[in-house]
């Protein structure tokens, strides 16, 4: 790798480790120390490297930089002497002794004591987003503003009020105990669905920057599998949902970044690879007695990865979906659910069922009212495309909409 | 918005019909449910198997079964929202219990917290 791709790419996969490990070193109180010599120990090396050439290993001279800056840090201010060496192990032996563990094990521990952290719940979910973004995927201010599609100040004010709510509730970064850890665990799923969810349906047009969120929201994920405080099966079952929905990633656009609906899609561009790897962490899901969310979600995406319509697969997916319902309620679903009731049982059977859906503000939901009333009542199905038409808020959907209208 | 509970009330499923019958009922039964969750009106439910089924009366007698001179039992329940008994029994008549002559869905409220005497 060249040196101009050397240092983003480094920054990518080391600020945040940095960052998380000094963190978890000074308490959640002094995050931004922890930015800061992070993005420090960058900027020596922008300085130094193209006069002095690259380090035979870069990112043990980032290591080395960063802990020297940390001790340095810790020497220099007396305040922060006073304040926190206190908290800090082996101050007793002097600061020379401090260890700053930047240890494979360390890093990844004190990456996931961070994420349980970051998703506290006294913090919106939001922000907790932001923050993960920020601090456990290393992402600049911009990329966060442009992946949730808004600005810089919002974010940046978003992360420092979140900041300044961990520290005044004292939130500890460590592992919560076991008689906590499933309730913890939930919220920390949900944020990583979340973040996986605005790369997966996100407007913004970057797509390598969409791309990113997923597989940073993965890469977390698989943290979580891989380490024995949180392997559990609800795990597994998010970690396969994901697989499952990244192997459609290179399907579900073409060449304008125009959305392809699921049936319109060429299956060869499937991600093969990624599908088995869903069904394998699916089957170590099914190892626990609790049917989760996330299970149900793996296995509604496991059953959309064989694209021949068959009415085994629509009745599982129907059942999947009335179960999921009973889990937690949402209007993507009901309509989906809808949509999985026409394959299953008929046409007749779901415009009843959706009629009672009653989803008046909903785009989709007069979509799938069109769907349903296509070549049953083609005026009423245009009547409900239109309304759908007039509902619409992006590009993508009114074109997509469009296009319906156009065929009818 | 107030709670219901939908009481099934029908006769050992396992004596009256074949295991494919049992299946399609199985189905039209979670099809039903489904759609009372896909409007967000669904609380919980639960299927009562017959199997292993007590009564214990005054005196703390035990009897097998609940099912007395009536052929028809408490086969399960679910607890539904809605706004009025109106709606909660227009749920009701969906559900595939009824089917059966003889069978019956009973609607009750439940009691709110603030409402139990």
């Amino acid at each position: 790798m060249k040196q101009p791709e050397l240092i983003p790419h480094l920054f990518r996969t080391e600020f945040r480790k940095i960052t998380a490990v000094l963190c978890k070193l000074f308490g959640i109180a002094h995050i931004e120390i922890a930015e800061d010599i992070a993005s420090e120990t960058f900027l020596r090396a922008i300085e130094t490297w193209p006069y002095k050439g690259i380090p035979e290993n870069p990112t043990a001279w980032l290591y080395t930089v960063a802990k020297n800056k940390a001790k340095n840090y810790i020497r220099r201010d007396q305040v922060f002497t006073g304040k926190i060496a206190s908290q800090i192990k082996h101050t007793l032996s002097g600061i020379e002794e401090i260890e700053i563990d930047l240890s494979e094990q360390n890093i990844t521990d004190s990456q996931l004591q961070m994420l349980f952290t970051i998703c506290h719940p006294s913090i919106s979910t939001e922000a907790q987003i932001g923050l993960a973004l920020r601090i456990l995927c290393g992402f600049g201010i911009d990329e966060i503003a442009n992946a949730l599609l808004t600005n810089k100040e919002t974010i940046n004010k978003r992360l420092f009020r979140a900041k300044d709510k961990l520290r005044t509730e004292k939130v500890k970064i460590e592992f919560p105990g076991a008689a906590e850890i499933n309730k913890r665990l939930e919220t920390v799923l949900t944020t990583l669905y979340l973040l996986f969810n605005e790369g997966y349906y996100s407007e913004s047009r970057d797509t390598v920057l969409r791309e990113d969120l997923c597989l940073e929201a993965m890469r977390l994920t698989y943290l979580l599998a891989e380490n024995e405080h949180t392997s559990k099966p609800v795990v597994y079952a998010l970690l396969s949902l994901m697989c499952f929905q990244s192997s459609r990633f290179e399907a579900r656009k073409n060449a304008n970044g125009e959305m392809i609906l699921y049936q319109d899609q060429d299956e060869t561009l499937w991600d093969q690879e990624l599908i088995s790897k869903g069904m394998y962490f699916l089957n170590i899901s099914a190892q626990g007695d609790k049917i989760s969310k996330y299970h149900l979600e793996a296995s509604i995406a496991y059953w959309h990865t064989i694209k021949e319509d068959t009415h085994e697969k629509w009745e599982n997916i129907l059942q999947l979906f009335n179960q999921l319902l009973q889990i937690e309620y949402s209007p993507i679903a009901a309509l989906n659910r809808t949509y999985a009731l026409s394959k299953a049982n008929g046409k007749a059977a779901a415009i009843i069922e959706a009629e009672k859906l009653g989803l008046t503000d909903n785009h989709f939901y007069f979509t799938l009212l069109g769907e349903l009333y296509k070549g049953i009542d083609d005026d009423k199905a245009r009547k409900n495309f239109q309304k759908a038409l007039s509902l619409a808020k992006t590009q993508t959907d009114k074109q997509t909409i469009q296009k319906k209208i156009d065929i009818l | 918005m107030k709670e219901f509970i939908l009481i099934f009330r029908h006769e050992d499923g396992h004596k009256v019909a074949s295991p494919e019958q049992i299946q399609i009922w199985m189905k039209q039964t979670m099809d039903w449910v489904g759609g009372i969750a896909a409007q967000n009106k669904f609380v919980e439910g639960n299927g009562l198997p017959f199997d292993d089924s007590r009564v214990v009366w005054h005196n703390n007698v035990v009897t097998n079964g609940p099912f007395g001179d009536i052929k028809e039992t408490i086969g399960g329940y679910i607890i539904v929202k809605a706004n009025s008994v109106d709606e909660a029994v227009e749920f009701a008549k969906g559900s595939p219990v009824l089917q059966g002559d003889g069978n019956s869905v009973e609607v009750r409220q439940i009691a709110q917290r603030d409402s139990i005497h």
